[in-house]
């Protein structure tokens, strides 16, 4: 584009600029400044970073306030799960457990946290409520079967809901009331 | 006698080295800790030893302080498999290190490093070898310096150490002229016509203990220390080392404990340099410019006199840390020019300003 | 203690010369160089020249030395360059060894010399050596007063080689050649 490019003239340096000197001072100065400033260094295992709402961490089963799993084992969050990292053994609730109004429950439920990805997809998907991605971010073991989270281990991670929803406890009660549609 | 006197003076140069070595190891840390704090970081404070980092206050504050990072990182030096590589002259590969080392410790000799009164009121300067030409071995010395970086990088037989290695002889040629030239208007003004003391350091600091050269002469102070700055290739002269150019320059090819000896002998280097400045330019041992020395008589005083050398010295050497951490690295042709273009003929009118001005100021002595 | 310093500087210094004159590899020879320099230097701080040892030090293995590894490494000759015998350079050489052995022994054997011994062996068996050579304001004071007109004499030659070089270097014939313009062809 000749003609539309505006050519500046450099100034040329005063005495004092050229030895250099002036310009070391201050930075001398911005370095000094920054030596009193408060550290910015986070001494990570002994202080934790604060964790924004809606962080993604490690997928975890969760209980209700009862203590009964959520999980029904619709198998939803397996189908839904991109790396296929969950693998649901769905199974029956025998008779005579305080649980047996619920449908189903798991058998066995295992995240190879190895292949997840952190999506949250399985969370979204849960009908149920039953499996939330938490704060837990540190993740380590020995082996790649260490790491592969069976349900025990899911559930000591996650904990309990502490929501109010009682879905199934309210069915069965509408039930025993005679309104089979609540 | 003759043998006794040998003993002492040996015992007082390895404290000397003693002393030098652990302040090199030290300022290595706080080069660590002082960059971290220019960058907002930390620096080492983790590293612990079992035992005594557990002693209730000071093991918690030396491991904040970092300072069992020096043990960690020296024994880590000590116990790594020693690498030679195939392609290096073994010879010189192995020598170089040691020819390193040596030159930053010789001059200690000559380094008058605290003065004590004696009884009847006499100063004496304390220094382990008090020769007229105390400012000669040191420049000797410190430009047989450069060889361990030649024959490094020499040795190497590999292109980026061998680069460092060429400039770091032309950086030596190039600001020794200058460094020469802004000693000699302090000697100048130190020695008043028939004085015999020559080129002794000592003198230099007896004559100050009322004016200090900083601000006597100061275009002189600031000459020798960029000079000394580039002798001693620090940031943000350190051109046989620059890592952006040259991957580690002349000591790429190094590891292990070797590495460790070039790391050590540049920061002994640089508190030799700084003891240097201290004594030339900054009263060296004496108390404060205009203030009467406070020292008392004996063995007191000389210790106090020396701890006082001491800080001063560690207060240059943090200077020289800050500049580091502070000034980007010159490039090569600027250093270049720097040297020869700038430093050299501001020397040498510096010098025959200083000698037009004494010729001026000082009575003509009896002919 | 003493003789075994002087013994040890005199092997030194000895080796490392032939070193420098018998080794093919000119790093080699250069490092034989230094050491050899600094073995003098050891000789004449044992005389009580600490002066001369200290200038020794710092111009010849301080300063020209680093000048002759630079331009070694510089120009990287390689270690097993063979080494053509010139008629010239052999007579030149023994020539000018016969001239210096030749004066160095009438040197010694004239009786000024002899006179002077036992002033430089007493200055040096009590340790404190010339006056010239161990003292900095002696020195001074001689280079600037009694030397003074070699000093300059010196001074200018070295002066008169720098230009030289810089001709040389410079090699004007060429940059002319370069810059000339062709020639218009004559009517």
């Amino acid at each position: 584009m000749p003609g539309k490019v505006k050519e500046i003239e450099r100034k040329p340096l005063s005495l004092a600029e050229k030895t250099f000197l002036p310009q070391i001072v201050s930075g001398l100065k911005v370095t000094c400044a920054n030596m009193l400033r408060k550290k910015v260094t986070r001494e990570y295992p002994d202080v934790l970073p604060p964790i924004p709402p809606g962080y993604r961490g490690m997928p975890t089963l969760v209980k209700d306030p009862d203590g009964r799993e959520k999980c029904v084992s619709c198998q939803l969050c397996e189908f839904v799960c991109p790396p296929k990292a969950i693998r649901i053994t769905p199974g029956a609730i025998p008779e005579g457990s305080p649980n047996a109004h619920v449908e189903k429950a798991p058998q066995e439920f295992e995240i190879d946290m190895l292949r997840c990805i952190y999506c949250g997809m399985c969370q979204e998907v849960c009908p149920e409520e039953a499996i939330f991605l938490q704060n837990k971010f540190t993740l380590n073991g020995l082996s790649r079967q260490e790491l592969v989270f069976n349900k025990e281990r899911l559930y000591e991670a996650g904990g309990t809901l502490q929501d109010q929803h009682f879905k199934w406890k309210k069915k069965k009660e509408a039930e025993e009331h005679g309104n089979a549609q609540h | 006698m003759d043998w006794i006197q040998l003993a002492i003076e040996a015992g007082f140069g390895l404290a000397f080295i003693i002393v030098v070595m652990s302040m090199a190891g030290l300022t290595v840390v706080a080069e660590r800790k002082f960059c971290g704090f220019i960058q907002g970081r930390l620096g080492p404070n983790r590293t612990t030893i079992p035992i005594l980092g557990s002693i209730p206050f000071f093991g918690r504050l030396i491991t904040r302080m970092g300072l069992f990072q020096l043990v960690a990182d020296g024994s880590k030096f000590l116990f790594k498999e020693e690498i030679v590589p195939g392609h290096v002259n073994k010879f010189y590969y192995n020598l170089a290190p040691i020819v390193a080392l040596i030159p930053p410790l010789v001059p200690l000799v000559v380094l008058p490093f605290g003065q004590m009164t004696l009884a009847d009121g006499t100063i004496r300067q304390l220094i382990i070898a008090n020769v007229d030409i105390g400012m000669l071995v040191i420049l000797a010395f410190s430009s047989l310096g450069v060889y361990g970086t030649v024959l490094a990088g020499w040795a190497a037989n590999s292109k980026y150490p061998f680069m460092g290695g060429i400039r770091a002889s032309a950086q030596m040629i190039s600001y020794e002229l200058t460094m020469g030239l802004s000693i000699l208007p302090v000697f100048l003004w130190a020695n008043v016509p028939g004085s015999t003391e020559g080129l002794s350091i000592a003198n230099i600091v007896v004559f100050q203990q009322t004016h200090w050269f900083v601000y006597l002469q100061p275009l002189t102070a600031l000459l020798f220390l960029v000079a000394l700055f580039a002798e001693t290739n620090r940031a943000p002269f350190d051109m046989a080392e620059s890592e952006t150019d040259l991957v580690g320059g002349f000591h790429t090819e190094y590891g292990a404990f070797k590495f460790g000896i070039f790391f050590v002998s540049e920061y002994a280097h640089v508190i030799v340099g700084s003891g240097l400045f201290v004594l030339l330019f900054l009263g060296g041992s004496n108390f404060l410019p205009m203030l009467p020395n406070p020292w008392p008589i004996g063995i007191p005083g000389a210790i106090l006199s020396t701890l006082w050398f001491i800080a001063k010295t560690s207060a240059l050497v943090f200077f020289f840390i800050w500049i580091r951490w502070t000034l980007p690295r010159f490039r090569y042709d600027q250093v270049m020019n720097l040297g020869w273009k700038m430093l050299l003929p501001v020397a040498i009118a510096n010098l025959v300003f200083v000698m037009v001005l004494l010729a001026k100021i000082t009575p003509v002595a009896a002919q | 203690m003493h003789e075994i310093f002087f013994y040890f500087l005199v092997a030194l210094t000895a080796l490392s010369s032939l070193s420098v004159v018998l080794g093919r590899n000119p790093v080699n020879g250069a490092m034989s160089m230094i050491l050899a320099l600094v073995g003098t230097a050891g000789l004449f701080a044992m005389l009580g020249s600490y002066m001369l040892a200290a200038l020794q030090i710092l111009v010849y293995a301080g300063a020209v030395m680093v000048l002759f590894v630079f331009i070694i490494m510089l120009i990287d000759i390689p270690a097993t360059a063979a080494y053509r015998h010139h008629w010239g350079t052999l007579v030149a050489a023994i020539l000018s060894t016969l001239t210096l052995g030749g004066g160095l022994t009438f040197l010694f054997l004239a009786p000024e010399f002899r006179q002077s011994m036992p002033e430089i062996a007493g200055a040096a068996s009590n340790g404190s050596g010339l006056v010239f050579s161990s003292q900095a304001v002696a020195y001074g004071a001689g280079l600037m007063g009694k030397y003074m007109l070699l000093v300059q004499v010196v001074g200018i030659l070295l002066l008169v080689a720098m230009i030289g070089v810089i001709v040389v270097s410079k090699d004007l014939r060429a940059t002319n050649s370069g810059k000339s313009l062709p020639t218009p062809p004559a009517n």
